[in-house]
């Protein structure tokens, strides 16, 4: 097995950190970042057409839905997205492409979806959207999608320097009855198949998407579960730290790659 | 909370084949699925899909079980008026969905 030494690692993390950089080294497993590509490359034609045509694409009935409630007054406050963040074509440009950021009250990282339930909370004063619900969905599937095009840019904060380490960590940890990381399909492997279907290099960047296997759109956690589950390890509850460190983690490893939300995979 | 997205031009030249494409938000449920504690999950489809042309039909389908959720149709005609191009989804428990588009032909 091929483990990345975390000094190794660091170097880069540090330049996009602002931390002194050493040296620039790539760590040995991961991949370089001009080979580094979307899912979208390895799409078959007829779904590479569904996701690029909007009347066909699935996702963007969770992103109409989801504009409806951007502009829906909500809770105690009576207060809709709109009314503070005004048109999210344009407030919102870019704001998925630098997910999951750190949140000072809470100390940690939170991911999109977290910060929609927060607003919520604090905000309109309205209870917390389900995981995985159409509503939280439709919202961060609508903002995403204000993105679309935008590249990945995780924030430049020293404070999350720890969280992309945990999240680096379990990305090249074995786990589960097959001990395995994720690192040794996504990193080492890529572009091979793993029974009928190709290894993709994992690269976040259209969640939340429509899966046909899934006939619905998803988020990041559920594809994320799906993996954990594959390796035969028990996957963290949704909105697990351990589930927004990785998420951190995937993004630095995604930087610089457009958003495609909403796209669709197979 | 139904949605549709529909694709027709605004505008077309007189004889032109235009293409339309719909696509609806539905789980279609096929009723051959149980629950996690083996209650059969009912069938829950859309069942006929039409389309008119200023109150012509010109298109109609009928979906089966089999058919995958978030159902989309894509068919041509050929523009002879101006007006108006209307959709009605029906299916079990009494769902019914409509959308309307209009097209200028010239």
């Amino acid at each position: 097995m091929r483990v990345p030494k975390r000094t190794q690692w660091l170097a880069p993390a540090a330049m996009l950190l602002g931390f002194a950089a050493v040296e620039v080294v790539s760590a040995p497993a991961e991949i370089p970042l001009g080979e580094r590509r979307s899912g979208y490359a390895d799409l078959a034609p007829d779904t590479k057409a569904m996701q690029d045509d909007d009347t066909a694409n699935p996702g963007m009935l969770w992103v109409q839905d989801g504009e409806a409630l951007w502009n829906a007054k909500s809770g105690a406050a009576n207060r809709a997205c709109a009314d503070c963040h005004n048109d999210a074509r344009t407030t919102m440009t870019g704001v998925a492409a630098r997910y999951p950021a750190f949140d000072s009250k809470l100390g940690r990282p939170i991911d999109l979806e977290q910060r929609i339930n927060l607003c919520r909370a604090e905000r309109q004063q309205a209870p917390a959207f389900a995981y995985e619900s159409k509503e939280l969905l439709s919202l961060s599937a609508f903002i995403g999608k204000q993105s679309r095009g935008e590249p990945i840019t995780p924030p430049t904060d020293e404070r999350l320097r720890p969280f992309l380490e945990a999240g680096l960590e379990q990305f090249n940890r074995r786990q589960g009855q097959l001990n395995l990381s994720c690192g040794q399909c996504h990193n080492d492997n890529w572009g091979k198949r793993l029974a009928g279907s190709l290894i993709p290099q994992a690269h976040p960047t259209g969640y939340p998407l429509y899966r046909l296997e899934w006939q619905a759109v998803g988020s990041l956690q559920r594809r994320l579960r799906n993996c954990i589950a594959g390796m035969r390890a028990e996957p963290y509850d949704y909105g697990a730290r351990e589930f927004v460190s990785l998420e951190l983690y995937l993004m630095w490893r995604a930087r610089g790659l457009p958003i495609e939300t909403p796209a669709v995979r197979p | 909370m139904a949605s549709a997205l529909i694709n027709v031009p605004k505008k077309a030249k007189l004889g032109d084949v235009i293409e339309i494409k719909t696509l609806i938000s539905h789980i279609m449920e096929t009723g051959f699925r149980h629950s996690t504690t083996g209650v059969p999950i009912p069938r829950d489809i859309i069942t006929s899909f039409v389309c008119t042309y200023n109150n012509e039909e010109i298109f109609r389908a009928v979906l089966y079980p089999a058919i995958a959720a978030n159902p989309f149709f894509m068919f041509t005609t050929i523009a002879t008026e101006s007006g108006t191009i209307k959709f009605t989804w029906q299916g079990d428990n009494g769902f019914l969905a409509t959308a309307s588009a209009s097209i200028t032909v010239e």
